[in-house]
């Protein structure tokens, strides 16, 4: 139980290491991937507009300057917007955008996981004496005969 | 699963579907009333200017373009990295103050530029005439703006009279304020 803990903390920390690390000394490729240019509206990356020119000087002094990547993502919503940010802010309103797929996904999983086992209950056909409603184990007789000749049929 | 839980999911799943169809059409219409008001204003029709209500740049308080009501406005969108609004700035800065006393006033809309080097900008071309700041540019998309720089001419009604959405010359800023200053 002690082992199981001990790795996963240790699996927790390889985890969050690199993205520490990302969040105190952030690159300026990682900056131009995750900030969208205001005038072509795709990523800083793609975009040599003189607008992203200048996001991409900005950035870079601010690095220069260590500032964290919060700090550096902040400054840029403060002057053009939450718009900005490739991916919205975990916070307020925005949470919705990260919240919803979630759900939609557990919804679904639910959703498949309720006929599945609405499909399994109801494939056993109640033979005569069952208990009524309640799905038996029991084959037709005439389908158990049938599948016996067709197992002789394939073994012979 | 019982009757009424279905329907009700089900009733669930439209609403939502019909919420995100409702958002995309409100986005699609408000990028349309721009275009058309820019398109009326090619056209001659002279559409009312949209709502434009902004900080000032320089400092604290705001500018409503409808409190210029009575007098026609020449709305100039730029940004700092822009060069023909560089090349146009000078032109501007003489115009307002030639026209400054008979009834045209000039009005600076910066937008999806950094603070600082907009503030600079106006400092450099030594602009005399109010100027606003739009960091996101949300104001761009109401009057369908292209691109930088566009000029926009309003008359004393405030209705859009024309607009040159390039860098301007001279004289084309006369023509059209003239333009503007007729009834």
């Amino acid at each position: 139980m002690t082992r199981a803990v001990l790795v996963a903390l240790a699996v927790a920390l390889l985890l969050a290491a690199p993205a520490l690390a990302s969040e105190q000394s952030p690159t300026l490729a990682e900056l131009e991937g995750e900030v969208t240019c205001p005038t072509c509206k795709t990523t800083l990356e793609l975009s040599d507009s003189p607008i992203a020119e200048r996001m991409r000087e900005f950035i870079s002094e601010r690095i220069a300057a260590g500032d964290t990547k919060t700090q550096i993502k902040d400054a840029l919503v403060d002057q053009f917007g939450e718009a900005v940010l490739n991916a919205p802010p975990k916070s307020g309103f925005n949470l919705i955008a990260w919240v919803l797929p979630l759900a939609g996904l557990v919804a679904a999983a639910g959703v498949v996981g309720a006929l599945a086992w609405r499909w399994t209950r109801g494939t056993g056909r109640a033979a005569p004496g069952d208990p009524p409603g309640e799905p038996s184990g029991r084959l037709d007789p005439e389908l158990e005969r049938r599948l016996d000749e067709e197992l002789a049929r394939f073994d012979g | 699963m019982p009757r009424r839980a279905k329907l009700g999911l089900q009733i669930g799943a439209v609403c939502v579907i019909a919420l995100l169809l409702g958002l995309l059409g409100w986005r699609l219409a408000a990028n349309a009333e721009g275009r058309n008001v820019a398109a009326a204003a090619d056209d001659g029709e002279r559409p009312p200017a949209p709502e434009l209500i902004l900080p000032l740049l320089g400092g604290d308080g705001e500018i409503d373009l409808a409190s210029y009501r009575g007098q026609v406005v020449v709305v100039n969108f730029w940004a700092s990295w822009c060069v023909p609004c560089r090349n146009e700035a000078p032109l501007l800065e003489e115009a307002s103050q030639r026209w400054g006393d008979r009834g045209v006033a000039f009005l600076g809309v910066n937008a999806q530029d950094f603070l600082g080097d907009a503030r600079a900008f106006v400092e450099r071309y030594q602009i005399t005439y109010p100027n606003v700041h739009d960091g996101p540019g949300e104001t761009l998309g109401r009057f369908g703006i292209t691109g930088f720089p566009e000029t926009y001419f309003v008359d004393a009604e405030g209705r859009i009279v024309s607009r040159v959405p390039a860098e301007i010359d001279a004289e084309a800023l006369e023509a059209n304020i003239r333009l503007a200053l007729s009834p």
